[in-house]
Formats: structure tokens, C-alpha cells, sequence
């Protein structure tokens, strides 16, 4: 789908190109892998450099974790849809919150109009979580949370949660996506300036390290650089640059790297071609276990390990002739278990028009599970390990992945990147090129250039946009602001405020004003009082 | 032709608007695009400020009516009188409201470039 063809006389033959660039040659043989990495063989999963996968027995122990994401209007609707995605066999929960959450506006804020409850739930105070997680034991449901200009009231809203229902904070698992470079590159929930932001997100890391060691407080996602346009190259040179970023801004608080690298996990992309994504992923496993080992001199084997969610791919998904979404996301969630996740979603075949209905998000389920259960999918590890094509194709993904690393370090660095512009600028350029080659023929989108239907009637049901329980909301916002402590409420978020003029971790305060329902958007008013917000450099 | 692009409300999805961008500079056109999440205020504002030919706002959360309708009544307010288009995840009985609230057009999701471009390259005053 991806492949760029040229006719060439010569050979006879047409040559097929990557989207990353590499040339695809007609046959793989012996020959190809051992020229490039003699020593492939003695590769085996579950060792160093965990190219065939982080855990020696992988699915034939446990399968990967199941963990669509939902969320949208109240938290009170959102704990129906919980429930019904874990009474049908899911087995964790990727949380969507509203976008004047993620944005750390309060659901009464005139900016928020029209956006509480629309594309994820709204959360405004601790109270919201206790209704959303109400019923569900968060020792046996992990639960990933997509949140990331907010993270640091949110991450603390839930350790919060946790510790009023009595979990011990030092077995809580969990993961934040927290990764706000990402935000800037692309999906936009920004909310402070490059380098505050960057500062939030090493306080969790530092916060988790000493007191919640088993969650995992940031996702990295090369998922939403590539949604944005960048390639699969360029989608895992980045991820990790920005890896390397956090983790290097950790270890200058002196905290040891073992103390956080296992904790640090990544979210990626999957679509386009099939071969090209599995490779990614190997390449990606064997590369980043190089970066710890041998660049940060990690000692130990988990911090090697790239723990991944994988799986999506919006990006690939058309709106004409939306059924033919599901057999894409089969095969994306083919490709994202031969590749080795660690954790599985998909997109819903309605999703470019709405967010999922319950049958849409049931379908996406069982497509994994069907894999699960019918295609001995989990029966043997890195099925296709030993294959020329995927070896060789590993190998010189790996090169390339590299290599964009390095373009990256010569321009000063992924935040240096992201603060002047340069990488946003850089990704809306391949976005661009992506659309040209679209209209022009050269990457063939079955319904939208190519086996198009001359008219089509919507079969997607529409998911009705609930303005009663954005109502309920802001009654209920109100109901508590006037209820709650608002003496001790006021201290606290002048703690806050203080913590933030002092530089200190910000973590201890805002559990402490959470607790006492402090609102997001109060919490993060009071960062914005200190750090300003972000002006975005203007760039296309 | 000066285009004013906008993105209006929170939503941070800009690739659309950053290709249309790249296309429309490409076609010839002055683009000014505002950059994400600006209050309708400061997008009536920017356009009298820069005072281009057409806006054309970005909108993929799903909140295009609300905002929409929001832009026709500060433009009143301003006695600002500049032809607006709409873009971004509209699903296609929404179309004729945007019309009828005031969009010249509104390019849901999956309308080709080129389409979006010949229209405002046509288009006259």
C-alpha cells in the first residue's frame, strides 16, 4: 500500500519502496541477513538485545493484554461502558478524557464550550474518579490513562483514588501517557512552555521512582508522530530521542537509571505495510535494549526491555466504506502480535466518524480475541524470527532508525527540536508528501482512490453528543466547589503554588490538594500563575 | 488570495490544516494560519488584524455547530464581513446547518485538497 513503484525497463521488473525508504528487493535469501549481523541465531527471546521479544515463553505464557480506550461524557457513563468492556473479557482500560481535561480547563470554563464530555470523559475533581472506577478493582484492571498536558493532577487524582480505597501505593500498577513532547509534535494538548512541561513529567518520573515503583509514568508515543505523518523510521527515531530526553533529565535530579528505565513504556502506530511494521518493532526492541545497555550502562536485564502498547492505526482507517475497517484492524492486530506487545487496542471501524458504540467497540474485541482463541497466535514466540526478509528487513530498519537519531542530535536535540519548531515542521512536511502521493495515485487506499463506490449511504450509527450529562457536569462541579473545604482547599493549592516558585517536586502537593477536591483546572491555573503557557511557533 | 486558517476551541488535530497550507502556499495563495486552540475572539481579531480574503476554520472534535454559530456572531459584533469555509470531521447532514449558520461551504473529512484548493482559488469576492 505504501510501496512507491517505478517502472524500470532494465530489469523488467518494478522496484518497491518502503514508505521509510528501504528498497524492497523480489527475493530474501540466506545470503541477505548474514551479510548485514552474522551472529542473528543465537538471538533468543527473553535475552539480550530482546529482538525476538522482551520475555522468553511471551504469549504462550500470558497473551497481551487487551485495553481498548473509552471514555466520553460523565464519569457516571463511562463506568457503564467500563464494566461492559471487562464483563466481555477485557483485561485492562485505556481511560479518554474530555479535551478540556487534557487542555486542564474546568468543565465551567467558557474555553471548554461545547468540548465537556464530547470526545472522553470530564473529569473536574477526585469525586469524578470515584465514580468512574467505582466497582472495579484496580489490583486486577490496570488502567492506562491518556493524559498529558494535565498528567501530573490526573496521575495524582488516581494515586489518590488509590490510596483512599486502601491499595498500597508500592503495588499499584498503571501507566500515564504522559508524554508531552509528543503533544507538541503532534495531537496538541499542550498546555506550558517546552521546557515546564518537560519538568512535569520528570516530577512523576522522580515521584514514581521512590514511592509507586510498579506504575509506569510515562508512555512514550511514537503513535500520534506517526498519525501525524511522520514515517515508521522517523515515528521510532523520535520516540526514543524523546526517551532519551526524559531519562536524561531524570538522571539529573541523581536519580540512578535502574531506578525508572523499566517503568518507562511506548505507545506505536500500525499501519501501512505489513512486513515494514514488524520489522519496526523488532528493530525498535533490539535498538532500544542497545541504548540502555550500552549508552546509559543499565544493570539491569528489565530496563532493556521496550514495553510497548501497539496497535491503532487511525490513521489507516478511511471513512469511505467504513466496514472494511474491520478486516484493516485484523490485520493490524496480526501485525501487533507477530511483532511481540506487550498490550493490544484497535481502532473501532467507526472511529473516523464518532466515537464507538458499543457494538462497534465489542466488534474490535473480538477481532482480538478471535485471533486469541482460533489462530494460535500465542502458540510460539516471534513466529516469524528466522524469516530472510523480516531479518534483513530488522536489520536495516534498525540502521535507519539510527540514523534519523542521529539528524535529530546534530540539529541540538529532541527538546531544541520541538522548542524551535524543527520537528513539527519536519512531520507536516512528510504529512504532506503522504497527501500528494494520495491524490496522485502512488499509495493506493482501497474505497478512497482506488475500488471507489460512486455513492454511498451511511451505515455508522452516530454517536449522540449527551449535552444533559455535560449539564450534570458543571451542577455537579458547582455542588462541589460549594461543598468541600474551601479554607483548607485554598491552603493547599497555595502549597501548590509555592512548590512551583521553589522549583520542588510538584507530585506530594497536588495528591495533597486532590484529595481535598481541587479542581484541574484550578490546579494547573495556579502552574499557568508561574510558567505561562506555550506559544506555539508557527510552522507548515 | 490571503488566507486566514484557524483553529478554533481546543481540538489539537492540525494535520489537515498544516497540508492544506502547504497546498494552498503552493497554489500561489498568502496563507496566515493562527495555530492551535484560539478562542473565536482571537480568530475575529487575527482576521481584522490581517484582513484576508477568506477564513477557513479546522475543526475535528466534533464541535463545528457550536463554534461556528460562536464565529458568525462575534463577525456581526465586529461588523466584520469576510467569507468563511469550515473543515474537518463533519459528518454529512451537518453540511446544509453550517450552510445555513453562515459557512460559504464546509469540507468534511476525506474531501481531496486539490477540491478545497480549486474552490478557493475560484472564488471571488
Amino acid at each position: 500500500m505504501e510501496a512507491k513503484v517505478v517502472n524500470s525497463k532494465k530489469e523488467e521488473i518494478k522496484k518497491v519502496f518502503l514508505e521509510s525508504g528501504l528498497e524492497v528487493k523480489p527475493l530474501y535469501t540466506y545470503q541477505d541477513e548474514y551479510k548485514i549481523i552474522p551472529d542473528f541465531k543465537e538471538e533468543l527471546p527473553g535475552r539480550y538485545p530482546f529482538t525476538r521479544g522482551i520475555h522468553p515463553l511471551m504469549y504462550r505464557k500470558r497473551p497481551f493484554t487487551i485495553r481498548q480506550y473509552a471514555g466520553f461524557a460523565s464519569p457516571e457513563e463511562t463506568n457503564e461502558r467500563f464494566n461492559f468492556l471487562i464483563k466481555n473479557g477485557q483485561t485492562g482500560l485505556n481511560v479518554a478524557f474530555d479535551l478540556s481535561t487534557q487542555c486542564g480547563l474546568d468543565s465551567d470554563d467558557p474555553r471548554a464550550l461545547g468540548e465537556v464530555g464530547r470526545v472522553g470523559m470530564a473529569i473536574d475533581t477526585l469525586e469524578d474518579f470515584e465514580i468512574a472506577f467505582n466497582g472495579i478493582d484496580l489490583d486486577k484492571i490496570t488502567v492506562s490513562m491518556t493524559i498529558n498536558g494535565s498528567a501530573i493532577v490526573l496521575i495524582a487524582m488516581y494515586f489518590a483514588l488509590a490510596e483512599k480505597r486502601g491499595y498500597d501505593l508500592k503495588s499499584l500498577r498503571g501507566t500515564a501517557q504522559n508524554d508531552i513532547l509528543k503533544e507538541f509534535i503532534g495531537r496538541g494538548t499542550w498546555i506550558f512552555p517546552v521546557d515546564k512541561s518537560v519538568k512535569l513529567v520528570v516530577d512523576t518520573i522522580e515521584y514514581c521512582a521512590q514511592n509507586v515503583p510498579k506504575y509506569s509514568p510515562v508512555s512514550v508515543c511514537g503513535y500520534h508522530i506517526r498519525e501525524s505523518g511522520a514515517n515508521p523510521v522517523q515515528e521510532m527515531a523520535y520516540a526514543f530521542c524523546i526517551a532519551k530526553a526524559y531519562s536524561d533529565e531524570t538522571m539529573k535530579r541523581g536519580i540512578d537509571i535502574d531506578e525508572f528505565a523499566s517503568r518507562l513504556s511506548f505507545n506505536f502506530d500500525i499501519y501501512g505495510n505489513l512486513f515494514e511494521q514488524i520489522a519496526k518493532f523488532r528493530a525498535g526492541r533490539r535498538l532500544w535494549a542497545k541504548i540502555m545497555r550500552e549508552e546509559y550502562q543499565t544493570k539491569k536485564e528489565e530496563s532493556c526491555w521496550l514495553r510497548m502498547i501497539a496497535g491503532g492505526g487511525g490513521a489507516g482507517l478511511t471513512k469511505e466504506q467504513p466496514e472494511n475497517n474491520i478486516v484493516r484492524t485484523a490485520y493490524y492486530a496480526l501485525i501487533s502480535a507477530l511483532s511481540g506487545t506487550q498490550t493490544m487496542a484497535l481502532c473501532t471501524y467507526d472511529e473516523a466518524f464518532t466515537i464507538p458504540t458499543e457494538k462497534s467497540a465489542e466488534i474490535a474485541l473480538r477481532t482480538m480475541q478471535i485471533m486469541i482463541e482460533e489462530m494460535g497466535i500465542c502458540d510460539t514466540v516471534d513466529p516469524l524470527g528466522g524469516s530472510y526478509y523480516i531479518e534483513t528487513l530488522t536489520n536495516e530498519m534498525e540502521s535507519a532508525i539510527i540514523k534519523e537519531m542521529t539528524k535529530v542530535d546534530e540539529q541540538g536535540g529532541i527538546i531544541q527540536g520541538v522548542a524551535s519548531g524543527k520537528v513539527q515542521e519536519a512531520v507536516s512536511r512528510q504529512a504532506y508528501i503522504r497527501e500528494k502521493a494520495m491524490q496522485d495515485g502512488k499509495i493506493l487506499k482501497v474505497g478512497l482512490n482506488c475500488y471507489k463506490k460512486e455513492e454511498e449511504k451511511r451505515t455508522v450509527e452516530f454517536h449522540p453528543y449527551n449535552i444533559e450529562a455535560a449539564n450534570n457536569q458543571v451542577k455537579k462541579l458547582i455542588k462541589k466547589r460549594a461543598v468541600r473545604n474551601n479554607v483548607l482547599v485554598n491552603q493547599l493549592l497555595a502549597t501548590v503554588k509555592e512548590d512551583t516558585l521553589n522549583n520542588a517536586n510538584l507530585m506530594p502537593s497536588i495528591i495533597a490538594a486532590v484529595k481535598e477536591y481541587a479542581t484541574v483546572g484550578e490546579i494547573i491555573g495556579v502552574l499557568k500563575e508561574v510558567y505561562g503557557e506555550y506559544d506555539e511557533p508557527i510552522f507548515f | 488570495m490571503k488566507v486566514l486558517l484557524a483553529k478554533p476551541g481546543l481540538d489539537g488535530h492540525d494535520v489537515g490544516v498544516k497540508v492544506l497550507a502547504h497546498a494552498l502556499k503552493e497554489a500561489g495563495h498568502q496563507v496566515v494560519y493562527t495555530g492551535l486552540k484560539k478562542s473565536i475572539e482571537e480568530i475575529v481579531q487575527k482576521a481584522k488584524d490581517e484582513n484576508p480574503d477568506i477564513i477557513g476554520l479546522s475543526i475535528l472534535s466534533g464541535t463545528h455547530q457550536i463554534l461556528c454559530e460562536k464565529l458568525n456572531e462575534e463577525m456581526r459584533k465586529s461588523k466584520l464581513n469576510i467569507p468563511w469555509i469550515v473543515g474537518g470531521n463533519i459528518p454529512a447532514e451537518d453540511v446544509e446547518a453550517l450552510r445555513k449558520t453562515g459557512a460559504l461551504e464546509a469540507f468534511p473529512t476525506g474531501t481531496q485538497i486539490d477540491t478545497v484548493v480549486g474552490y478557493i482559488s475560484n472564488f471571488k469576492k
